[in-house]
C-alpha cells in the first residue's frame, strides 16, 4: 500500500513538471476569426412586452431571462434593481413598472 | 480599444435604439430559434426545462443553449461517458459581457504585465511559447454548475451538471511570467482581466484576482493549448489562465492583462459577485441574512453516473454496468462509493486511471442484479484529504458549489 501511494506521488509530480521543449511540440497558435449567433430574438407578448424588449436587450438576450424559474415578485423586483444599479442598465425609471409587470405575469410566483 | 470591439459594443448600443425606434420590425420572436438540432429536456428543479441543442456556435458541436448572447453553452451529460478528457468542441462556455472580440490576430496581441513590478511587460504569444512549458490536466468547473436543481430555485444561468469539463491544458507557469517581470516587494495580489468588455462601458469590467502567494505555486498557469491544440475562441483563444482546483471564475478567459497589486481587489467580480457564506459547504438557510461573506475558491468532490440517466429501466436477473466520472477538487479522487439502499451500505467502485489530481477520474462498477422495482442508485466521491460529498444539499442566494450525492432512480423490470 506505501508502495502504491509512493507510486501515485511521483506519478502527479511527473504530471506537473516541465517537459523540455524539444520533448513537446510547439503547438501551432494562428488567427482566429469567428461569427457569433445576434442572440436578437425578442420577448413574446406584443405590447405587454413593449418595455422589456426596449430595456432589457442591450446585454443579453432574451433567453436569459426566459429561461429563469418563477420568482417572487421581490425578486424580480431587485433583479431589476441591479441590473440598473450594479450593471449600469440604461434604463427609464417610468419603464420599469411595465418590466417588473411581464414578469411578474409570465415568470411569477406567489 | 480594438477595433472590432467597439464595433461590438456600439452594435450593442445600437440594438438598443433600434428597438426603440423600430419596435419589432425586422426582429424574430424568442420562440423562433430556426438553427436548434432539436431540444432537450434538463432534469433540472422545475420548468421551463427545455432548451435547444445547437450547433451554430463556432467551433462546437452540438451544445446544450443557456444563452444565445453572451454565449452560455451546456455539455451534454453523454459527453461525459466517452472519455475522461472533455472534447474542445464539446467544452462549455461561459462568458459575462457581450462585447467579446470576434477576431483575434495572434501576432500582434499582445499580454501585458503591469503594476507592482520592476519591469512591465509586453509578451506575445512566441514570446511565451519559448519559455519552459508546462502540461497538467484538470477540471474546469463554473461555480454555479446545477445551479438548476437548487430549492428553492435561484436566479442565475440554469445549468444541470454540464457547466463543467476536463481537458489537458499546456502552457507556461505564471509563476515564470511573474519573475521575469519582477514582483516588488508589497505586491500582495494579481489581477487578470480579458479582452472582453461590458456592453456599457461604465459597468464593472469582469477581473478577478488571485493571492500573490497562490500566483507564484507553480501550478497557477497561463495556458495557450487545451487537448493539444488551440483554444477555442469562446474557450479563451488565445490565452487562459488556469487555476488548477479553483472554480472557474477565476480562469480567466482571452487573458490579455496581468497587474500585481499592493492592496486588495475591491472590484466587483472579486467583492460582491462570486462570493460565497463562510460556512460548511458553502450552505445557509433561505432567507439567512448576516452571513460574512468570502470569495469562492476551492471546489469540492462530486460524482457523476454518465451512462445511464435518471428514470432509466434496467432489466432485471441481469448485471449491469454503470460507470461515471469523479473529481476530488482541490486534490485527488481518493475512492468512489456507490449504493443501492438510500445510503445504508456502500461498495467500492472501480478506478480509472489517474490522470493527476486535478483530472477527471473514471469509475465503474458491474452491479449484481436487483430486485423487481424502484431503486435509487448513490455515487460519492471522497477526495485525497478525507471530504466526502454530503448527503444533504447546500443552498445559498447564488446557487454556487453544489456537491451534493446526486441519486439516479432506476426502476428493473
Ligand atoms: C447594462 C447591461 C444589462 C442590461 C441592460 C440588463 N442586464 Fe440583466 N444582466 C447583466 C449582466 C452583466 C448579468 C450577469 C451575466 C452573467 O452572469 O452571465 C445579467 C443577468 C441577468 C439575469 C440573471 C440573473 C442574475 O442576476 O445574474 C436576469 C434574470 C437579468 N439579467 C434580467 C434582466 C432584465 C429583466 C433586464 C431589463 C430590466 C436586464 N437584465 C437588462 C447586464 C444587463
Amino acid at each position: 500500500m506505501r508502495h502504491a501511494t509512493i507510486m501515485m506521488g511521483v506519478l502527479s509530480a511527473a504530471l506537473l513538471t516541465s517537459t523540455p521543449a524539444w520533448v513537446q511540440q510547439a503547438p501551432a497558435i494562428t488567427s482566429t476569426t469567428v461569427e457569433l449567433p445576434s442572440g436578437d430574438q425578442l420577448f413574446p407578448g406584443g405590447s405587454d412586452a413593449d418595455a422589456i424588449n426596449n430595456n432589457c436587450l442591450a446585454c443579453h438576450s432574451a433567453d436569459m431571462v426566459l429561461n429563469q424559474p418563477a420568482l417572487p415578485k421581490a425578486a424580480w423586483e431587485s433583479e431589476v434593481g441591479k441590473m440598473i444599479k450594479t450593471y449600469r442598465a440604461p434604463i427609464d425609471e417610468s419603464d420599469v413598472p411595465a418590466i417588473v409587470d411581464y414578469l411578474v405575469k409570465t415568470k411569477g410566483k406567489t | 480599444m480594438a477595433h472590432h470591439q467597439h464595433d461590438a459594443r456600439t452594435q450593442a448600443l445600437s440594438r438598443r435604439t433600434l428597438l426603440r425606434t423600430m419596435g419589432i420590425a425586422g426582429l424574430t420572436l424568442a420562440s423562433s430559434t430556426a438553427w436548434a438540432d432539436g431540444s432537450i429536456r434538463l432534469p433540472i428543479a422545475g420548468e421551463p426545462r427545455e432548451r435547444p441543442l445547437t450547433h451554430e456556435f463556432p467551433q462546437k458541436g452540438d451544445m446544450i443553449l443557456q444563452r444565445t448572447r453572451p454565449p452560455l453553452l451546456e455539455t451534454p451529460m453523454e459527453v461525459f461517458d466517452r472519455g475522461v478528457f472533455t472534447p474542445n468542441d464539446r467544452f462549455y462556455v461561459r462568458w459575462h459581457w457581450a462585447v467579446i472580440p470576434t477576431s483575434v490576430d495572434a501576432g500582434s496581441f499582445r499580454l501585458t504585465v503591469r503594476g507592482h513590478v520592476n519591469q512591465m511587460l509586453s509578451l506575445s504569444t512566441d514570446d511565451l511559447l519559448k519559455m519552459p512549458r508546462v502540461e497538467l490536466a484538470a477540471v474546469n468547473q463554473c461555480s454555479g454548475n446545477s445551479r438548476g436543481f437548487f430549492s428553492p430555485r435561484v436566479p442565475g444561468a440554469q445549468w444541470a451538471h454540464g457547466a463543467m469539463g476536463n481537458a489537458r491544458w499546456t502552457g507556461v507557469r505564471l509563476k515564470d511570467v511573474l519573475d521575469r517581470a519582477g514582483v516588488k516587494s508589497g505586491g500582495i495580489q494579481v489581477r487578470f482581466k480579458g479582452l472582453d468588455e461590458p456592453v456599457v462601458p461604465e459597468a464593472p469590467d469582469f477581473k478577478k484576482s488571485l493571492d500573490i502567494d497562490h500566483a507564484r505555486d507553480g501550478e497557477v498557469m497561463i495556458a495557450f493549448a487545451m487537448n493539444g491544440e488551440q483554444l477555442p475562441l469562446l474557450n479563451g483563444f488565445p490565452l487562459r489562465l488556469i487555476v488548477p482546483g479553483w472554480y472557474s471564475t477565476y480562469w480567466v478567459k482571452m487573458l490579455s492583462d496581468i497587474e500585481v497589486l499592493d492592496r486588495p481587489d475591491d472590484n466587483y467580480w472579486m467583492a460582491t459577485a462570486y462570493t460565497i457564506p463562510d460556512t460548511l459547504h458553502a450552505n445557509i438557510t433561505p432567507g439567512q441574512t448576516g452571513v460574512k461573506m468570502v470569495p469562492i475558491s476551492r471546489m469540492t468532490p462530486r460524482s457523476f453516473v454518465t451512462n445511464i440517466a435518471d428514470g432509466a429501466s434496467l432489466p432485471s436477473g441481469a448485471n449491469a454496468d454503470i460507470r461515471g466520472i469523479a473529481f476530488g477538487g482541490d486534490t485527488g479522487v481518493a475512492k468512489v462509493e456507490y449504493s443501492v439502499d438510500d445510503g445504508r451500505t456502500w461498495q467500492l467502485a472501480t478506478l480509472g486511471e489517474d490522470h493527476g489530481k486535478y483530472s477527471f477520474r473514471r469509475w465503474q462498477t458491474n452491479l449484481p442484479p436487483l430486485a423487481k422495482g424502484g431503486h435509487s442508485f448513490m455515487a460519492r466521491c471522497t477526495n485525497l484529504a478525507g471530504d466526502v460529498q454530503p448527503a444533504e444539499p447546500n443552498w445559498n442566494n447564488s446557487g454556487f458549489m453544489r456537491n451534493v450525492i446526486e441519486p439516479l432512480h432506476i426502476t428493473t423490470t
